[in-house]
């Protein structure tokens, strides 16, 4: 009855299919190929891998291991991001800005970086000490070899990321609820624990869920800590097995990587029963509250907090600066010794080094670029498609992510051990594995700014340009690239930030020539190089930190949130 | 050529239907008010037209060409509809002449011949010198005429307003009023103007569309709208229009009928043919009502005097009626109080077609 009307659905059709491919490709596929390798190796269903890996002590040794520094590691986190994000947020202390920049920096830095910079302060060959006369006797062991050691590194990397959730639910306390406490009597602390916690219990536990399975998922400072002292966690104990077995032992690695898959998926699920046992949702929305004054504690509190600072970000730093002057091994650093010969030899000497640093910024640059052009549509459709199937997308780009390291990767080997099928290339044993896993791994790190930015812009602003004519490529290029395009580039400068000194992913996918960064600084630590190891930490973390100050330009034009040392 | 149809268009959303059963012709250079309680579906009709929404059922047609019917539905793009959105929409990182010339460039009309309609439409809309300025730089009502010209500028068969003053403030608004009118009396253009707000529609439309829960209460001109509306949430709705249960006396004759209101007897307008009935109801606005201290009239309490400047707004329970309030002004000197008595008398009113007779 109706006649059927010429709909012109052509250009969605085509988006639609194109950001599927690549969603199949980056974040599916590995997945898929992961889950098969476990349930049925070689092709047919058997349970073998999983009994094998299941009778091995030493997955169980690793397990209980990383079992301990995860939840160790939470704990501190917790901790420590909560107290400083509550002081932060609360109270009238000073200097909120840089405080909260300094305190977000180690997030910035690779958490090898940060091992190898306590490392460099401890050790018996610590210039730091030296400098004090303080360094213990050459052979003793460095404290931080050692568990306590690991959960405080891992600590000191993930409080800040609790801090960041937690601050965020803090500043959707409406005043009110806080106000009406204490207009019932409550005084300030007691208005912090019968309020203010109660109502944060959502965030902290989101944090504390993502606290472990970054911490579970680590491999940098488990590395440089725990293998000198044979202490393996699961992604450690991967990293050897497939050092020493080659591909021969993938199966073995597919299972104990799943495990850590598991570990991490159980920490989430615990987050969403806790979440669920009391009704904390807060429906209105105001200003936050007035700043609690410390008054002659202020002080006191300030000192407190960059006495902190200067202990989990500065002194490491300095260490780490230290030792890259130092000619050799145990040396102590006097004006006359000091010397830049560490860095010659890493940027103009050492090939493999030469290497990583050009291997390392054209696969930084490119996996930004790419996911940024990625993160357009694919952000178009999921925030503002129609279909429901979006937020299964959503999911599936998140995963990889949310997955430690080490199970993409991993899934990347299994994926392209053998050439592709049909056209014979093969990515193994080339940095093309490395750019692969890097785009699956980090796309996410784009999305997510460019979907609150799509959720910022009037979605009229689009429709406007439909009336008046414009197709939707039109619209792509013309009005929405434009807008997102502050916002999707913030998160391009994440990835790069991310990528540069990222060790995780590519130590177990490197081969000779397509060394990275992070790769080669591990090497020479593991070969005792420190010297060189840290040159290449401060070069890395001085690119760092100039672009967090560059990015910091952009802030006008972005949603807030997307730069997460920005106050 | 750009007359604009709805056939029975519905629009559901899950199990709610926000637009139902909607049908409404609006002819070649008509200017039409949408005019609606908030939620009552306004919005949704006008990104029917646009092409935002689909119908679930009906037909839609621009011209003579369907562009929305359960078949399909035509893109927004292809539709040449002008939109003059309530937050303006425009561009931000466009300065305002890329923004009116955005729909030419689109087309990929000649350069120069582009700039000189940028430059007509901006003079248009008295802008002109201001087309290298960047959105952010200008006034609210300043935003309004570049959406206007912008809209203007692609000669669309018909324009869509949505709230187009719902942002602006009190004394801009009755000037942007005027900029539209006049706008529509040199262009010529087929207008659907969605508003919730009564004076703004009975001002500027030739006739308007009132909407209620989804459906079309009433299409009427202004003055018809006020006088005759043709159901209670119609009468209630428009001026804030008093509703009292009444009886038909007598039947209709030369327009007007009698009936008991209140236990009191009058005259008052009615459609032709209505006939003696029980459990009608009459409408009458504030300006109907006289304090008759000694005249016919019915009895009643004072419930609220509301002073506002110059006049005070009444509220008053009568007798006969204890759930029934009714409302009128008194000018200064403002003499009742609330709890005191009083007397009022019914001028005239209007006697509302029972339900489902054809109007």
């Amino acid at each position: 009855m109706a006649t059927r009307i010429k709909e012109s659905r052509g250009q969605e059709m085509a988006l639609t299919a194109v950001v599927a491919v690549v969603i199949v490709l980056l974040s599916l596929l590995p997945m898929l190929r992961l889950v098969k390798e476990i349930v049925a190796p070689g092709g047919t269903l058997s349970t073998v891998a999983i009994a094998a890996g299941l009778r091995s002590p030493a997955t169980w040794i690793a397990t209980w291991h990383t079992l301990v520094v995860g939840i160790g590691g939470t704990l501190l986190a917790v901790l420590s991001g909560t107290v400083v994000a509550v002081l932060v947020s609360l109270t009238d202390i000073r200097g909120r800005s840089a405080l909260v920049l300094c305190y977000v920096m180690p997030l910035m830095i690779a958490p090898q970086v940060t091992a190898l910079a306590w490392l460099q302060l401890f050790g018996p060959a610590s210039p730091f000490l030296k400098l004090f006369g303080a360094a213990p006797p050459l052979g003793t062991e460095n404290p931080l070899y050692s568990t306590s050691g690991i959960i405080l590194l891992l600590g000191v990397q993930y409080g800040p990321l609790v801090f960041l959730l937690v601050r965020a639910g803090l500043r959707k306390l409406p005043r009110e609820l806080v106000e009406a406490a204490r207009a019932g009597g409550a005084g300030w602390f007691t208005v912090l624990v019968t309020i203010v916690l109660p109502l944060m219990t959502p965030s902290i536990m989101a944090a504390a869920a993502l606290a472990f399975v970054s911490c579970v998922g680590n491999f940098g400072i488990p590395a440089f800590l725990g293998i000198p002292a044979n202490y393996l966690v699961l992604p450690t104990l991967i990293y050897q097995r497939l050092a020493g077995g080659g591909p021969a032992v993938l199966g073995e690695a597919a299972f104990l990587s799943a495990l850590i898959g598991v570990i991490a998926m159980a920490g989430i699920l615990a987050q969403e029963l806790m979440s669920r046992r009391r009704d904390y949702r807060i429906s209105s929305t105001s200003l936050p509250a007035e700043p609690y004054e410390l008054g002659r504690w202020r002080v006191a509190v300030q000192a407190g907090m960059w006495l902190l600072i200067v202990l989990v970000l500065f002194l490491p730093l300095f260490g780490l600066v230290l030792t890259s002057l130092v000619p050799g091994y145990g040396i102590a650093l006097t004006a006359k010794t000091a010397t830049l010969d560490n860095y010659r030899f890493v940027l103009f000497e050492h090939d493999a080094a030469k290497r990583a640093f050009f291997n390392s910024f054209w696969l930084s640059i490119a996996a930004a670029f790419f996911a940024v052009i990625v993160a357009v549509p694919v952000g178009y459709l999921i925030a503002w498609g129609k279909q429901r199937w979006v937020r299964l997308l959503n999911l599936s780009v998140e995963l990889p992510y949310a997955l430690p390291g080490v199970v993409l990767a991993i899934a990347s080997l299994l994926l392209f051990l053998r050439p592709i099928p049909l056209t014979g290339i093969q990515l193994y044993n080339t940095v093309w594995i490395i750019f692969y896993a890097y785009l699956a791994r980090f796309l996410v790190l784009a999305l997510r700014p460019t979907i609150s930015g799509y959720h910022q812009i009037d979605r009229a602003l689009e429709e406007a340009a439909q009336v008046a004519g414009a197709g939707l490529f039109t619209r792509m290029r013309t009005i929405i690239f434009p807008l997102v395009a502050p916002a999707a580039m913030a998160g391009g400068l994440l990835i790069f930030m991310t990528a540069l000194s990222e060790l995780t992913v590519s130590a177990l996918l490197w081969s000779s020539g397509s060394e990275t960064i992070g790769v080669v600084m591990f090497s020479f630590e593991q070969g005792g190089d420190s010297n060189y190891a840290t040159a290449m930490s401060v070069i890395t973390v001085a690119v760092t930190f100039v672009l967090m100050l560059v990015t910091n330009l952009l802030a006008p034009y972005l949603p807030s949130g997307v730069l997460p040392w920005r106050d | 050529m750009a007359r604009l149809s709805l056939d029975n268009v519905t629009k559901s959303f899950a199990d709610f239907d926000a637009v139902k059963d909607v049908s409404i012709d609006v002819g070649d250079g008509e200017f039409l008010a949408v005019l609606g309680p908030s939620g009552c579906g306004k919005t949704t009709l006008l990104r029917l037209v646009a092409g935002f929404e689909k119908v679930t059922s009906g037909e839609i047609r621009i011209g003579s060409d369907v562009v929305s019917n359960s078949g399909g539905s035509v893109a927004p793009e292809k539709r040449r509809v002008g939109i003059v959105f309530q937050n303006y929409a425009l561009w931000p990182h466009m300065t305002v002449a890329e923004n009116i010339g955005y729909s030419l460039k689109v087309a990929k009309l000649d350069k120069a011949v582009a700039r000189q309609k940028v430059e007509d439409a901006l003079a248009l809309v008295n802008l002109q010198g201001l087309g290298e300025r960047k959105p952010a730089n200008l006034s609210g009502g300043q935003r309004q005429r570049v959406a206007l010209a912008r809209c203007l500028v692609a000669a669309p068969s018909l324009v869509l307003f949505d709230e187009p003053l719902a942002n602006l403030d009190v004394h801009l608004r009755a000037s942007m009023e005027d900029e539209f009118a006049a706008f529509h009396k040199r262009t010529g253009t087929t207008i659907v103007y969605i508003t919730h707000d009564q004076a703004e529609a009975m001002a500027l439309a030739d006739r308007i569309a009132v909407m209620d829960h989804g459906r079309l209460a009433q299409l009427a001109t202004p003055r018809e709208l006020y006088h005759e509306p043709a159901n209670e949430m119609v009468a209630s709705f428009i001026s804030q229009g008093i509703l009292l249960p009444a009886d038909v006396l007598t039947a209709e004759e030369a327009g007007h009928c009698k009936v008991k209101v209140l236990g009191t007897e009058l005259v008052v307008r009615c459609h032709p043919g209505e006939r003696p009935r029980a459990g009608a109801k009459i409408c009458c606005r504030s300006a109907d009502l006289d304090v008759s201290p000694d005249g016919p009239g019915f009895d009643g309490l004072v419930k609220r005097v509301i002073y506002h400047g110059g006049a005070a707004r009444i509220e008053f329970t009568p007798a006969a009626g204890p759930d029934l309030t009714l409302h009128f002004e008194q000018p200064d000197p403002v003499v009742l109080e609330s709890g005191a008595r009083a007397r009022l008398r019914i001028r005239s009113g209007w006697l509302i077609p029972a339900a489902g007779s054809a109007s």
